[in-house]
């Protein structure tokens, strides 16, 4: 088993023939998810080429390659200015997932985009996220799949590579997983810590979740609660971000310490007092989430 | 990006909002001169991206132009937490009889822009949150439809009690909304806004920040960037397209993602250094963001030892290693550089960088001890 993505899930790609989109389509094909359309304004009708020979129909708009295709997953690799607009649309073509890879959407067009997603019932993913993996079924972003392995843990973070770095050491002690998710680094996000915690809980296969946090707003501290109120499986942590100067962005739209809120300590003595084990370093994780699986 | 008091009072004139004359000096005489024209008493105030600027001395009433230039000469130059005050803003001093807090900001639960209102006006606003939050009245606004004229009644009508009072905040909340979407903004505050004994609302302080991701289609918000408190460096960086942050220790780091980026930088206090920066790369692999970068991080004398720690997905490591040996050969980098490169074309990238004859790690906590140790002096 594994959440929000399986060998079930049927793919477009809206912006398939964009630089990054084109590249990363490619890596989705070899790992094996199942891509059925591809969505870029006047280019319908042409096909992409797959690694096998495999061709990939394009539309000019998501409600065709929707309503063609049978597709209910989108994953947006378009460009910051035209991102808001491709997540509405993906809301309205009847997909039940959209994954949001595009970094630097402006904050108030995603406002928009959330409300507009919410009130249709879609979930998105992201922006500004590295979009996840359910190793061996299907994978919807651009996660590197060579560190991943099928196994029982559960993985959520806000970071990109910081989520690789926890998958290679789960990996290399043999802790294989579930799905690997990244919720990404903005401040409006669509699927937050509690929605990836509330579905490995309710996960069959999933033991044990790894939840990957950083400094900026109080989502982990909310999480925290939520794993001590609904969870009986066990989760670990680790809090990125302990030297961060306040005030200043790190890197991701949503990181950053405003006032006295938002810290890593804080988070940490959340997590803490919640029952997660908190990781000083990376390299920590794989042993706690051991230490707590036994 | 935050902007000046002076530059948001602009842009919020420019959506109707009843704001007082201004203008800016950047010398005692040009204050002087203003405040003349004015004529009666002035209010200088320093222009600088930091918020308790009358405690620190930094906004002082005028009686007159001779007085105004005291002051600005007083004013100019002073460090406000940190920050040099280089120009100040000279504007009429308003008889106050009331004074009010009106801001919105983006909240990330409500995921939507929130209006927060309270009639204790002129002092922090966290403070009032956290003491009394029965003063403050709080709206979430719909992005799709905006403010609605009833709900800024409802927010104006939770300030005063006088009809022409109310009804003229409505038109300024409604305005502030207006000028809030249109700069693009993830925050904007009057405190405080004002009654005067004629009955007129004023908005006498404004406060913006504006999201780093609107900036890119509102060129007329960009022009108020205002580099002259950031650091050289960071102000090259941006231009490189890297995401840069200066900090005060001596291990240069050069990390692929934020996330892992700043875990790096914790990962180097944890092993007893201090991390000179915060530099993310970013997700694409081009060789010149890497020679950037190195000129960006060796430009800071601090800087002992400078540590890579790169985890290839979307960055080819082989890309990030030509980038490497492209740089120090025409940068002459003399400090220590030790690297970790792990993920696609990893292979490669070793290759060439045993060619090149830097030591290579594959594990991150290997890597950083190391660098800590070259910084700290050791071999």
């Amino acid at each position: 088993m594994s959440i929000f993505i399986d060998n079930d899930t049927k793919l477009v790609v809206q912006g398939i023939t964009g630089r990054d989109g084109s590249f990363h389509t490619l890596q989705m094909m070899e790992y094996g998810t199942k891509i059925v359309a591809g969505v870029t304004p006047g280019k319908g009708g042409q096909t992409f080429a797959g690694p096998d020979g495999e061709t990939v129909p394009i539309f000019n708009a998501m409600d065709e390659a929707v309503t063609q295709t049978g597709a209910n997953t989108s994953v947006i690799y378009v460009p910051p200015a035209f991102a808001a607009g491709a997540i509405l649309e993906a809301a309205d073509s009847g997909v039940a997932l959209v994954v949001v890879i595009t970094e630097g959407v402006p904050v108030l067009d995603m406002a928009r985009a959330h409300a507009f997603a919410r009130d249709k019932g879609v979930r998105v993913l992201g922006p500004n996220c590295p979009g996840m993996i359910s190793p061996g079924q299907s994978k919807v972003g651009i996660l590197p799949s060579h560190i991943v392995s099928e196994g029982p843990i559960g993985l959520v973070s806000r970071s990109g590579t910081l989520t690789y770095e926890a998958v290679f050491q789960l990996t290399s002690v043999g802790l294989g997983q579930t799905t690997c998710v990244g919720i990404g680094g903005d401040p409006l996000i669509g699927t937050n810590f509690i929605d990836c915690l509330e579905a490995f809980e309710a996960d069959s296969e999933t033991t044990g979740v790894v939840m990957l946090g950083e400094i900026g707003g109080t989502d982990e501290q909310e999480a925290a609660a939520y794993v001590s109120a609904n969870m009986c499986k066990p989760v670990v942590g680790f809090i990125a971000g302990q030297t961060a100067p306040p005030g200043r962005r790190m890197g991701h739209a949503g990181a950053i310490i405003s006032g006295s809120a938002g810290t890593a300590e804080e988070k940490m003595k959340a997590f803490e007092e919640n029952g997660i084990a908190v990781a000083k370093r990376p390299a920590d994780l794989a042993g706690l989430i051991q230490d707590a699986l036994n | 990006m935050d902007i000046h008091e002076y530059q948001a009072k602009a842009l919020f004139r420019a959506a109707g909002i009843a704001v007082p004359p201004g203008e800016i000096a950047t010398t005692p005489e040009e204050a002087e001169t203003i405040a003349a024209e004015y004529g009666g008493t002035v209010v200088v105030k320093a222009q600088v991206h930091s918020g308790g600027r009358g405690k620190a001395g930094g906004v002082k009433l005028a009686k007159d132009a001779a007085e105004a230039k005291g002051h600005a000469t007083a004013i100019l130059g002073m460090d406000i937490k940190g920050l040099t005050v280089e120009k100040v803003l000279v504007t009429p001093a308003e008889d106050i009889d009331t004074e009010a807090y009106v801001g919105v900001l983006v909240d990330r639960k409500k995921q939507a822009a929130t209006f927060m209102v309270s009639a204790e006006g002129g002092v922090d606003i966290e403070h009032v949150a956290a003491e009394t939050p029965a003063l403050i009245r709080k709206l979430t606004v719909d992005p799709r439809y905006g403010i609605l004229p009833h709900q800024a009644f409802w927010l104006a009508n939770f300030l005063y009690d006088d009809p022409s009072l109310v009804k003229q905040t409505s038109k300024m909340i409604t305005q502030l909304y207006d000028a809030f979407v249109n700069s693009g903004a993830s925050m904007a505050e009057i405190n405080p806004l004002i009654t005067t004994s004629a009955g007129e609302v004023k908005a006498i302080d404004a406060k913006m920040s504006i999201d780093d991701s609107e900036l890119f289609r509102r060129p007329e918000v960009e022009a108020m960037r205002d580099t002259s408190s950031e650091p050289a460096s960071e102000i090259k960086a941006r231009a490189a397209g890297l995401s840069y942050v200066k900090l005060d220790g001596d291990v240069g780091c050069c990390v692929n993602g934020a996330g892992l980026a700043m875990a790096t930088m914790d990962l180097v206090k944890y092993y007893g250094g201090e991390p000179a920066n915060f530099l993310d790369i970013g997700g694409s692999s081009n060789p010149e963001k890497v020679v950037a970068a190195l000129e960006i991080i060796t430009s800071d004398a601090n800087v002992k030892a400078i540590l890579f720690n790169i985890f290839g997905g979307i960055t080819r490591c082989d890309d990030v290693a030509r980038g490497i040996v492209e740089a120090t050969g025409h940068l002459d980098v003399r400090l220590p550089i030790v690297i970790r490169l792990t993920g696609t074309n990893e292979e490669l990238a070793l290759e060439i960088l045993a060619q090149a004859g830097f030591p290579a790690y594959m594990s991150m906590d290997a890597v950083v001890e190391k660098a800590v140790e070259l910084a700290a002096g050791g071999a």
